[in-house]
């Protein structure tokens, strides 16, 4: 279907001109039409967000739903499974439900996920990455930062916080793979969904016997939620956890070996770390396919009227490059006081799993660049396959040298 | 100025816990908010508590004067 007047009408555009860039209509919309029609894939006819403030906004306003059959494809794809929320998926998926499901599942992992006890968590993610920056000297110069540091790591930090046992990691870690990896033939998706199920039930009916300081036990123990749910939670923080963190350590890496003077002053000064995750997250903003939200009842925004069921889906990416917000926005300055961006999200659904994924970035890098002092790319960085139809942006692989 | 918290809307993402440590904690309970103190102990207090209340996803956090 085409719409007169409306840029948008397959969906988002996912080529970059520049891969460290969304789009450049988006940008330019943003500046004509803070709220802009735009036709999903699937024909549904709904509205496309890219302004700063009008984002947080709505991202607060409780007349707009998360529920998961709201949610349109935001882009053209050849995969032939689209997800039905309620049928595919054991229950528990509470990042696609509202009040007051969600407020219950969420508040039941909420003490697992506090800024200290993530803080617990870093010397083993320190230990991770070691091991990881070991196996990498084995196999090379030259290895590639996404299969030989990113994606493993990212696991083995989510298996510490599950609890999976250190003999069943390596099998998980495949499947998963194979869960995310949109090159999976459908029956294969089924078949390592099935296969991590049966391993999260195995791992609980342990714990009950067999506790031990992880989630699974504590949920197992909570007498809160039955098998099934459990599952479920466990899947979506796997989901939600694994891929995002490991995108975002490969393409930090990759950005900052494009910008060898921020690379330099961070070399420089170990205590701009902090900021300069916080300022890698805001410009890369990984979850480029953005949040959606749907209002439960018509309503009008900024003039605009939107009616009831119509998907407005909020374009992370360029909010977090709005010039009234971020001063010269399309430069990465590792000395900008980034804190504010909406890479999160923002809302009663932001992030759970921020706090883990900040420790994880800071120890990512910083293990990398004390460990090779002269990282750099194995390859010319135009070589370096973008993941621009991918539901989490990143570099497919990372060819490094040191 | 007062600082008010609700853990009861608190959605337990740390930002003010990040922002403001000083001032603000999670419980190990629920991990919802807990407010430390209600005095600014140190310069630049004020700024960390204002921030804090800014970054705070769920609204949970109010400042009244
Ligand atoms: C750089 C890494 C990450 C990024 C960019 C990221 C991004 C996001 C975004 C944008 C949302 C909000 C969705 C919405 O508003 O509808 C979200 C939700 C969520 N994330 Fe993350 N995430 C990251 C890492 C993690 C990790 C490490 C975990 C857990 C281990 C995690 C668990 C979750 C969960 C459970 C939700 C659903 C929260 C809710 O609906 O209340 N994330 N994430
Ligand atoms: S920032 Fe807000 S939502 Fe997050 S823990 Fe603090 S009070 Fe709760």
């Amino acid at each position: 279907m085409t719409h007169t007047g409306c840029p948008l009408s397959n969906g988002l555009p996912t080529h970059r001109e520049n891969p460290l860039d969304p789009p450049e209509i988006l940008g330019r919309l943003r500046s004509e039409q803070p709220i802009a029609p735009m036709v999903f894939p699937d024909g549904h006819e709904g509205w496309v967000v890219t302004d700063y403030a009008l984002a947080r906004e709505l991202l607060v306003d409780s007349r707009l739903s998360s529920k998961g059959s709201l949610k349109h494809l935001a882009f053209p794809s050849d995969r032939a499974m689209d997800f039905d929320f309620e049928k595919d998926l054991p229950p528990g998926q509470f990042e696609h439900m509202d009040p007051p499901e969600h407020t219950r599942y969420r508040k039941l992992l909420t003490s697992d996920f506090t800024l200290r006890r993530m803080r617990r968590l870093v010397p083993r993610i320190e230990e991770i990455a070691a091991d990881r920056v070991a196996a990498m000297r084995r196999k090379g110069p030259p290895a590639d930062l996404v299969h030989d540091f990113a994606f493993p790591m990212s696991s083995e930090v989510i298996c510490e916080l599950l609890g999976i046992p250190v003999e069943s990691r390596e099998s998980f870690e495949a499947d998963s793979s194979k869960l995310l990896n949109l090159d999976t033939a459908p029956e294969e998706v089924l078949g390592a969904l099935h296969n991590i199920t049966g391993l999260l039930g195995k791992v609980a009916a342990q714990k009950s016997s067999d506790p031990g300081d992880d989630l699974l036990t504590k949920l197992v123990t909570s007498g809160e939620v039955d098998e099934a749910e459990l599952i479920g939670m466990s899947l979506l923080l796997l989901v939600a956890g694994h891929e995002t963190t490991a995108n975002m350590l490969s393409l930090g890496i990759y950005t900052l070996l494009r910008e060898p003077d921020q690379l330099a002053r961070l070399r420089a000064d170990e205590s701009l770390l902090e900021g300069a995750v916080e300022e890698l997250l805001r410009l890369l903003t990984i979850v480029h396919i953005g949040v959606q939200r749907s209002p439960t009842e018509d309503m009008e925004i900024r003039g605009v009227p939107v009616k009831a069921g119509q998907t407005v889906l909020i374009h992370l990416p360029s909010t977090n490059r709005d010039p009234e917000r971020f001063p010269d926005p399309d430069r990465l300055d590792v000395t900008r006081r980034a804190v504010g961006h909406l890479t999160f999200s923002h809302g009663i659904h932001q992030c759970l799993g921020q706090q883990l994924a900040r420790l994880e970035l800071r120890v990512g890098y910083a293990t990398l660049l004390r460990e090779f002092p002269d990282l750099r790319l194995a390859v010319p960085a135009e070589e370096v396959p973008m993941r621009e139809n991918m539901t989490v942006y990143g570099v497919h692989e990372l060819p490094v040298a040191w | 100025m007062q600082i008010q918290t609700d853990p009861e809307i608190c959605v337990g993402a740390g930002m003010c816990a990040l922002t403001a440590p000083d001032m603000f904690d999670q419980s190990e309970e629920d991990g919802t908010v807990v407010l430390l103190r209600d005095d600014l102990p140190y310069e630049g207090a004020e700024n960390d508590v204002r921030e804090a209340v800014e970054r705070c996803p769920s609204g949970a956090l109010r400042l009244a004067d």
